[in-house]
Formats: C-alpha cells, sequence, structure tokens
C-alpha cells in the first residue's frame, strides 16, 4: 500500500507527462497540416511525369536500346531495400510497421536466393535493422538536420542510388515508406523504382496524342529516368512525412487520454486512503475515550 | 487572336502557376520555342533559361532550371526541377545557382563519371552563366 506521499508524487508525474504529449500532439497537429499540404502540392508534378513516362515507356520499353533503368540490368540477383522511415519515435507503429515490411520482404527475398543490400533513410528504421539485417547496410542517410524536406534532399538520394547502380551494386531498387491514408490509417509501401515501371498512367489521355520529342525519345528517356527516380522518393518522402505527423498525433492523443484515465485512477485511489487514514484515526481517539 | 490554352507550371514542391495563356516561349534543350495554341503535341526537355508567358492578363516570366514540357494542342505543362519568379529572383540566388553548376561541374570533373555527365555540367554551367548575364540583375 503506497503512502498518501507517494500517491500524490505519482499524480503530479503523470500530469506532466500529459502535458508533455498534449504539447507533442498540438505540435504534430500543426506539423501535419503542413506536410499534408506540402505532399498536395507535390501530386501534380508526379502525376503529369508519371502520365509522361507511361506514354514515353510504352513507346520504347520494348526495344532493346532501352536505358537500363526502365529495362533493367537483366538479372534480378541483388536487391536494393531503400527503407524510408522517421528521424524520431514517438509516434506509434509508425516506424516499426516499415521496418516490418523490409523485413518480410528481405526474409521473403533470402529465401529464394537473391542477395539484399539495404540502405536506410532516418535513423529510427536503422535501429530497427540493425539487429538482424545490419551485415546487408550499405549505407545510410542521415535527414535529422533538415527541418523541411526539399527536392533536394530526394535528388542527393536519388543520386547515391543511381551511382550504385551505375557502378552494377545491385539489379533492383525497392523503396519502403508509409502512404498517407489519413490519420489514423497509413499503410507501409514498397514500390519498386529501378527498373522503372510506368505502367499506371497509361490508359490516361496521354497514350492517346503522338507526340513529337525534341531531342529523341531515347535521349528524353535518358535524361528523365534519372529525374523519375527522384520525383518518386521525393513523393514517398512527402508521404512519410505527412505519416509520420499523423501517426504521432494520435498516438499522442492515445497517450494523453491514457494519462487522464490514471490521474483519475490515482486521485480516487488517493482520495480512499486519505478516507482510510481519517477513519483510522477517528477510530482510535473513539475507543481510546471508551477505554476511559 | 483571342485563341489562349491551359498553361500549367509545376515544380516538385508546388504548382506555381495555373492560367490561360497565348503564347508561352520555351528554354528547349535544342533551342527556344515558343508554343501557341494548336502547337503539335511535342515534348521537350529545358536547359537552364526564361521561360516567357504571355496571357491576356498580361505577361509574367519564370526562371527554371531542368525539367521538361509536354505541349498537348490546347495545353500546355511545364515541369521544371526548380521554378522561381523573375520578379523574386535575385542577384544571389543567381550566383548561388552558378556555384551549384560549377560546383557539381567540379565533382563530375573529378570523379571522372560515365555518360557524359561532364559536358552534361559543363553546358548546365555555361547556360547558368549566360543566364546570369542574360538577366544583367
Amino acid at each position: 500500500m503506497p503512502s498518501l506521499k507517494d500517491l500524490k508524487n505519482r499524480i503530479e508525474s503523470v500530469k506532466s507527462t500529459r502535458k508533455i504529449t498534449k504539447a507533442m500532439q498540438m505540435v504534430a497537429a500543426a506539423k501535419l497540416r503542413r506536410a499534408q499540404e506540402a505532399a498536395e502540392d507535390s501530386r501534380p508534378y508526379t502525376k503529369r511525369f508519371n502520365a509522361v513516362m507511361a506514354g514515353l515507356a510504352a513507346s520504347v520499353g520494348g526495344s532493346d536500346s532501352a536505358p537500363k533503368l526502365l529495362r533493367g540490368t537483366g538479372s534480378d540477383q541483388v536487391h536494393l531495400l531503400v527503407v524510408m522511415t522517421a528521424e524520431r519515435g514517438l509516434c506509434g507503429g509508425f516506424n516499426s510497421n516499415i521496418a516490418k515490411l523490409a523485413r518480410q520482404k528481405a526474409a521473403g527475398l533470402k529465401a529464394a536466393g537473391k542477395t539484399v543490400k539495404i540502405l536506410t533513410v532516418g535513423k529510427k528504421g536503422r535501429d530497427a535493422l540493425k539487429r538482424d539485417l545490419g551485415s546487408d547496410f550499405v549505407g545510410h542517410v542521415d535527414l535529422s538536420d533538415v527541418k523541411r524536406v526539399g527536392y533536394a534532399n530526394a535528388q542527393a538520394i536519388a543520386k547515391d542510388i543511381l551511382t550504385r547502380f551505375d557502378a552494377g551494386e545491385f539489379d533492383v531498387a525497392t523503396i519502403f515508406y508509409s502512404e498517407f491514408v489519413n490519420v489514423v490509417t497509413q499503410i507501409p509501401t514498397a514500390q519498386q523504382i529501378i527498373p522503372a515501371s510506368y505502367e499506371g498512367g497509361e490508359a490516361q489521355d496521354g497514350a492517346s496524342a503522338v507526340y513529337d520529342y525534341e531531342p529523341g525519345e531515347e535521349r528524353i528517356l535518358a535524361d528523365l529516368l534519372p529525374r523519375g527516380v527522384a520525383t518518386q522518393i521525393f513523393s514517398g518522402l512527402l508521404e512519410n512525412g505527412a505519416s509520420e505527423q499523423g501517426a504521432r498525433m494520435s498516438a499522442m492523443d492515445n497517450a494523453t487520454r491514457n494519462a487522464g484515465d490514471m490521474i483519475d485512477k490515482l486521485t480516487i485511489e488517493f482520495n480512499r486512503s486519505r478516507q482510510a487514514v481519517i477513519t483510522n484515526e477517528l477510530i482510535e481517539i473513539i475507543s481510546g475515550a471508551e477505554a476511559l | 487572336m483571342a485563341q489562349t490554352m491551359q498553361f500549367d507550371l509545376v515544380s516538385p514542391e508546388r504548382a506555381l502557376a495555373s492560367l490561360q495563356a497565348s503564347a508561352v516561349q520555351i528554354p528547349g534543350a535544342e533551342g527556344d520555342m515558343t508554343a501557341m495554341p494548336q502547337h503539335a503535341p511535342t515534348i521537350t526537355t529545358l536547359r537552364p533559361g526564361v521561360l516567357k508567358v504571355e496571357s491576356p492578363e498580361g505577361n509574367s516570366e519564370y526562371l527554371v532550371t531542368g525539367g521538361f514540357a509536354e505541349i498537348a494542342g490546347d495545353s500546355l505543362s511545364v515541369l521544371a526541377e526548380r521554378a522561381i519568379p523573375m520578379t523574386e529572383m535575385t542577384r544571389d540566388q543567381m550566383n548561388e545557382l552558378i556555384e551549384e553548376a560549377r560546383e557539381m561541374y567540379k565533382t563530375a570533373k573529378e570523379e571522372d563519371q560515365p555518360h557524359g555527365l561532364v559536358e552534361d555540367a559543363a553546358k548546365l554551367l555555361a547556360d547558368m552563366e549566360a543566364l546570369g548575364t542574360h538577366m544583367s540583375l
């Protein structure tokens, strides 16, 4: 049975915890709005880009002279998994869900006899995968100093990946990120970026018009494919940003509510034991008086 | 001629413009071209340069670095990696861009990268410098 003093201390400490989680929730809510706007602002670009790429890929794709980024290296022995997570924790299952998906994929590939290499973006994913997949790490991108993810960050990551690709370090690259649906739902997603697959857009009007290409189709494609990698990484990063804040917001909301429940429970316990102490004292006084 | 076409300028970070334009001059990779309504469907890559938009409401200019433009008869979309309205452009920003290009050229040369990346970087640098003089800020 904890003493009254202990109970009082615990209530105070839970109260200050609640203040912190409440503040974190509000910060996350504000950041979420910005992250969501950023993700929405980038959508027109990504959509158009993919539509154009789909048209181009459809017309050039089949030929042998198609760039390696589109056609692939002809083998799928070595896989690069780009795992994009947050730099901070305290956001519910956000980081561990992405890590889990990546781990499953890695296990599946290894069972099929493939080689797996892992590039991590964001500290938390690295920490989560370090124990069982640490030996497969080939690199890490640190974004902890970046306040607002810009296209330049995505370009830097894309450049790193493309340099490795040109050096023949891997055949297939997949990015892992969390797709933002709404504040309570974020879907961990795996998307293959090399060789690029732009099939989704073909049904759009882009395929109906016959375009002139300047310079030639293949030059354009060679120019645009590396940009495509950056674009996809960028949209992954933005989705991740929004998802992270959304996940943190709901996690902190839960924590705040739990703290509130706990305070209620502790307060009741505190009042009961205070009452018990008073009753005890009264009994003592009464029985003392009776004994006289 | 009152004919106009839908003009969209988008960068990965935001959509910069969406309006009706009568003519747009595009800094294409193989030379400047002007797109007007009913232009043949064309896709072209961009070099760093100035995008000039003429519309019934007035003209505007944007500085764009790489990207591409999609011309489709009655609409024109420019997808630029970076686009800055000319009115917001300052000498410092220009210097920054030139410096960036120079840096890229230097690393490309040092690392001796394949695919004519060195020439590309050199061209980028030249384009940037030409742009700087052209703007004569």
